[in-house]
């Protein structure tokens, strides 16, 4: 497999076909970390966390923001299932300061009924979206 | 005879019908396309998640899982996804048939999820609880949509209030053919398995518990979302084919009486006339 050095990514959202083409590599957050794939991967489906998603082409670099779905690993070939994806372009970067902001105010200082799960999330969201922007 | 007077003026109110009939068909049109182009963007992430879906259950079998399993309560929560506007031909009350004559359901077992005001007020005609109503969601449904009405059922289901989930849509074929459907959306069935030969063997990073309890709400999502989808295209194919057929019934009337109209006049003239000749004749 060494001669196949391109693995075929697709991002499929609920709307539309996010992208589709042929990356060299691709680098995503998921529940167990941050992981980066490579062409000949093992079959893997991984679940997404808010973080930054990196596709690698060969003629250069790409990132989107990527906060929900999961993905399907197969040795020449990616699909993720993205429920909420974002080009830098598309992000609004007032709103994900003040959300960013919001999140970490909440997590501060939460007593027993805020929900800790959700607003981590949202501070995850937010901070994917502004690290996309950079 | 009808009198000419009256001729004319039922053609010209057949003719004011028309032209409304006739606006709403070429609206209908407008938006069926706009709803059909959306409804095929989503099929690639449907078809996707299916896949998915399908690998992880043929890997995990056999496995105890509540998503799996018809949960202990003998209920059963059915989203109904009907339109809003009526004037689309038989689309709501075949999709309300689809569920009131279904065999062997109750009315009692039965909790309503209703998506479309018409959908809505034929269930509570009949008798039937409806839990919850989201028609505004009809008009532009989007994601966010599903995954709200996904958590609602997912709570039910989790709280042992329900059973068995299922979903009442119209499915579209093309632009003339629509049809009502009930799928069942949890507990997963298990037929789903039954397919070609398993193909790659696939790993999770996460437990496969885990997996599960991650994925089936999405593909639960997704489904109502495809469903919501295909509705609203075909209410629009629905109501395109109501207009046109109304449209072409108000020409036949219309035909219709602009014959009687003219006979009514021709006759009239002739009578006229006999009645000046014979006028005539009588002076001479």
């Amino acid at each position: 497999m060494a001669e196949n050095k391109c693995l075929t990514l697709k991002i499929i959202t609920p709307n539309r076909v996010f992208y589709e083409g042929e990356a060299e590599m691709v680098e995503l957050n998921t529940s167990e970390g941050e992981i980066g794939v490579l062409p000949g991967h093992l079959p893997m489906t991984v679940i997404v966390k808010p973080g930054i998603l990196t596709i690698t082409e060969p003629e250069g670099e790409k990132v989107a923001a990527l906060h929900a779905g999961f993905v399907e690993i197969l040795p020449d070939q990616v699909t993720v299932l993205a429920e909420i994806i974002e080009w830098p372009g598309e992000i609004d970067v007032a709103r994900a300061e003040a959300a960013l902001e919001r999140a970490r105010e909440r997590i501060h200082e939460h007593t027993s009924d805020t929900d800790l799960a959700r607003a981590e999330t949202a501070l995850l969201r937010a901070m994917a979206r502004i690290q996309a922007i950079k | 005879m009808a009198s000419m007077r009256d001729i004319k003026r039922r053609k010209g109110s057949i003719q004011s019908t028309q032209q409304i009939t006739k606006a709403m068909k070429l609206v209908s049109t407008v938006k069926l396309q706009r709803a059909r182009a959306s409804a095929e963007n989503s099929k690639a992430y449907f078809n996707c998640m299916y896949q998915t879906v399908n690998r992880i259950l043929k890997r995990v079998g056999s496995l105890q899982h509540r998503y799996l399993q018809s949960g202990g309560s003998g209920k059963k929560a059915v989203v109904v996804i009907s339109s809003n506007r009526g004037l689309a031909g038989g689309y709501n009350s075949n999709i309300v048939k689809l569920v009131t004559r279904h065999e062997g359901w109750n009315k009692e077992d039965i909790l309503i999820y209703a998506v479309g005001r018409k959908g809505k007020d034929a269930f509570v005609r009949e008798g039937y609880e409806v839990r919850l109503d989201m028609s505004d969601v009809v008009e532009e449904p989007a994601y966010p949509d599903a995954m709200l009405l996904c958590n609602e059922l997912l709570k039910a289901y989790a709280d042992g209030e329900v059973g068995e989930i299922y979903l009442a849509y119209t499915s579209f074929k093309n632009t003339v053919s629509h049809i009502p459907t009930l799928l069942k959306l949890l507990p997963v069935e298990q037929e789903i398995q039954s397919e070609e030969e398993p193909e790659v063997p696939m790993n999770f990073e996460a437990e496969d518990e885990e997996a599960l309890e991650m994925i089936i709400p999405k593909y639960v999502t997704s489904l109502i979302y495809g469903g919501l989808m295909e509705a609203v295209a075909s209410e629009n194919g629905a109501r395109m084919q109501a207009m046109d057929n109304a449209t072409s019934n108000a020409e036949e009337m219309i035909s219709d009486l602009t014959l009687k109209y003219n006979r009514a006049r021709q006759g009239s003239i002739t009578q006229e006339l006999t009645e000046i000749i014979a006028g005539a004749e009588a002076i001479s």
